[in-house]
């Protein structure tokens, strides 16, 4: 691509300016693409606290009160944690398929069926009642994992062979999932009528810091639990294949280029296949880790991680280990998010944030360039 | 479980999905896919309903509903055609930011009840034809019959005017309607903003001639992408996006009349009996979504049709095609 000079749409009315501006193509992205990030997300937090005070808020004081309860002491970091803890592995599920440039909008039912079959092995259940907990523990990791790769098979087939549009299916998938949580913590699984499963057993309970306050009294009512170390190994191991496997740079080239993958032999559908799965999987990995870290039963409701996952996804510009810094962030906003009133504040904030890092990819592409008017 | 009943209330409810679905057309015949429709339904049905709460003047609230549509497309437009951001992401961030801006103007908006609707009224002499009389001309909101005439109306504009002929131009081959002087960005955000404009009447379709209330995100409840998956069912027509959006209608009134009788073909209704059996009736509007695109796909290829060939490519002027 050759440094051409390029008009913002539309062409700036050079005429009655002294000087033009104009957009300049960048040969090499930019070194420190970072900035452009974090200056977005600044604009984005200052449009924000605008629409705050618009709607009769009071945007400093949301902010501060946002950071204090976000990580002003050791019992709210850790709770920042948790809350942190489905959103890497869900964000780690998108940036692993939108590298290939598969838009698994899905993640979010993955995460549910991940969470419904970590349910079944507790529920039906697929273990004995009196295994012990390491058994149980990781039979759920298991089911959660396949039931996510599984349902994440679904699109992957569907796009590799039949060249069906994967955002809409997984977003239909979405809903059914969804349905079908319902009719299991309506139906069979429901507690005295209630819409959510009984409490599970302390063995299906990953461990949390609280457990060992016996032997480390500082570690007293903290509530972080093994969920997130397996979510920094799975961050960690996503950053090696992507990275440093030959698979990971055979899914970055399918993705900047189908045509040169498949001249150089790439079984690109099976990848698709495979991508998707582990997609999936990874996302069925955090709905595991969050009904038996967090919540320690299945509801009927979608907290959102899987929408909320995409944006992570997207911050980290689909690095395994940025998602990790990005889901941390996330995780303060929702956690203090849940104080502010009106409730919808989070979600607006994540919309904007969003779109502020988008358009500043224009900037990572090209170079502002302001002349003198001949 | 009368046939005529469930088919007149396929035709109410299908004109959310028409008009929704509609707008998608537009937009993404000029080359823009706009995956924000959610979240610009859910704007129209607030803007829409609380307008009616504020001043009791549907029309009025139809009005600011469109608006709020065209207001959360243009941040689409910009983003997608000035900045050339991605149009997947940018859909997808504005879904989130409507359903958001929804939600903090909703707050407070589920306890104002019910309000006045739209009028019903019945056209004489057509309404006295048999079967089509009281399907389509009995007692419909007028935004239904706006539905009627929006199909012919969009048919005619993209095939058989000037106006629209630079639309498809824009949407094949953007580099060539520039050299023959079409301004591209003009035409794309022209439609873009015009299905801003049909999503968010077809949110206030839903508050102000459906079902007068505000329950949150479930308003709309996902059908803002049961309408992007019609506009590929459809192949970007709007004749076939009229077919398909009054059969899904349809099909959401029979899967909700079918839990009321006792016996189906002589047997005990087992919908009725276990009533955690309907969370599987209500999957039934997305399975087919899929299906449809399954069976779609395969049509598609066989018969050569296909999207309109610059969709999601963001137009550079000057610069040679991707």
């Amino acid at each position: 691509m050759s440094a051409s000079q390029v008009p913002l749409a539309p062409p700036p009315r050079a005429r009655r300016m002294p000087y033009t501006v104009s957009l300049e193509r960048r040969l090499e992205a930019p070194r420190r693409s970072w900035l452009i990030t974090l200056v977005a997300v600044l604009v984005a937090l200052v449009i924000s606290g605008l629409m705050i005070a618009l709607v009769g808020g009071d945007p400093i004081r949301s902010y501060v009160h946002i950071v204090g309860a976000a990580f002003g002491s050791p019992g709210v970091i850790s709770d920042t944690l948790v809350k942190a803890t489905p959103l890497i592995l869900a964000g780690l599920a998108c940036a692993l398929a939108f590298r290939m440039r598969l838009w698994n909008i899905g993640v979010e039912g993955q995460y549910l069926m991940g969470a419904w079959g970590a349910t079944a092995v507790v529920m039906v259940p697929l273990v004995p009642a009196d295994a012990p907990a390491p058994v149980v523990l990781a039979a759920m990791a298991v089911a959660g994992f396949l039931s996510g790769a599984i349902w994440g098979s679904i699109p992957g087939l569907l796009k590799a062979y039949l060249k069906v549009n994967e955002i809409i299916v997984t977003l239909m998938l979405n809903y059914i999932a969804l349905l079908f949580i319902q009719y299991w913590v309506f139906g069979p699984w429901s507690e005295g009528g209630f819409q959510m499963t009984r409490q599970f057993p302390r063995t299906a309970w990953l461990p949390r810091l609280s457990d060992f306050a016996d032997s480390v009294p500082a570690f007293g009512g903290l509530t972080v639990h093994a969920g997130f170390l397996v979510a920094l190994l799975a961050a960690t191991i996503v950053w090696l294949v992507v990275r440093r496997s030959r698979w990971g740079f055979v899914i970055q080239l399918v993705g900047d280029s189908p045509n040169a993958a498949r001249y150089a032999g790439v079984n690109i559908k099976r990848d698709i296949v495979l991508v998707f799965m582990a997609s999936g999987g990874l996302a069925g990995l955090a709905g595991m880790s969050e009904v038996a870290g967090a919540v320690h039963r299945l509801q009927d409701t979608s907290p959102g991680y899987g929408f909320t996952a995409i944006i992570v996804a997207y911050l980290a510009r689909f690095n395994p280990l940025g998602v990790v810094v990005a889901a941390i962030l996330f995780a303060a906003l929702i956690l203090a998010g849940r104080e502010i009133q009106p409730s919808g504040i989070p979600a607006m904030v994540q919309g904007i944030v969003l779109f502020c890092v988008i358009a500043s990819d224009v900037l990572r592409r090209y170079s502002v360039r302001v002349q003198r008017a001949a | 479980m009368d046939p005529i009943i469930i088919l007149a209330a396929g035709v109410t409810t299908g004109t959310v999905l028409l008009f929704a679905a509609l707008g998608e057309v537009f937009a993404e015949r000029s080359g823009v896919i706009n995956l924000g429709v959610e979240g610009m339904m859910l704007m129209g049905a607030v803007a829409g309903f609380s307008t009616v709460v504020a001043t009791g003047n549907p029309w009025l609230g139809v009005l600011v509903a469109m608006l709020a549509g065209v207001a959360l497309s243009l941040l689409h437009a910009i983003v997608t055609i000035t900045f050339q951001a991605d149009q997947i992401v940018s859909g997808l961030s504005l879904t989130l930011l409507g359903t958001g801006i929804a939600r903090v103007l909703g707050e407070g908006l589920s306890k104002a009840g019910s309000t006045s609707l739209l009028p019903r009224p019945t056209i004489p002499v057509l309404s006295e034809i048999p079967v089509i009389g009281p399907i389509f001309f009995t007692e419909q909101s007028v935004l239904v019959y706006v539905g009627y005439l929006a199909v012919p109306i969009a048919w005619y504009w993209i095939n058989r005017t000037r106006p629209g002929l630079h639309l498809r131009a824009v949407g094949e081959n953007p580099t060539a309607a520039d050299s023959l002087g079409v301004n591209v960005y003009r035409v794309r955000y022209m439609y873009v903003m015009l299905g801003g404009l049909l999503a968010g009447l077809a949110g206030a379709t839903i508050t102000l001639a459906i079902q007068p209330g505000w329950f949150g995100d479930l308003t709309v409840g996902g059908r803002g992408w049961i309408a992007i998956g019609l506009v590929i069912f459809a192949q970007w027509s709007p004749l076939r996006v009229a077919i398909g959006a009054y059969l899904f209608g349809a099909i959401g009134r029979l899967i909700y009349d079918i839990q009321g009788p006792a016996e189906l073909f002589g047997f005990s209704n087992p919908f009725k009996d276990v009533h955690a059996l309907t969370f599987f009736l209500g999957m039934t509007p997305f399975i087919l979504v899929i299906l449809i695109l399954v069976f779609g796909s395969r049509e598609a290829v066989r018969k050569r049709l296909g999207s309109p060939a610059a969709l999601g490519m963001p137009y550079v002027r000057g610069e040679r095609g991707h």
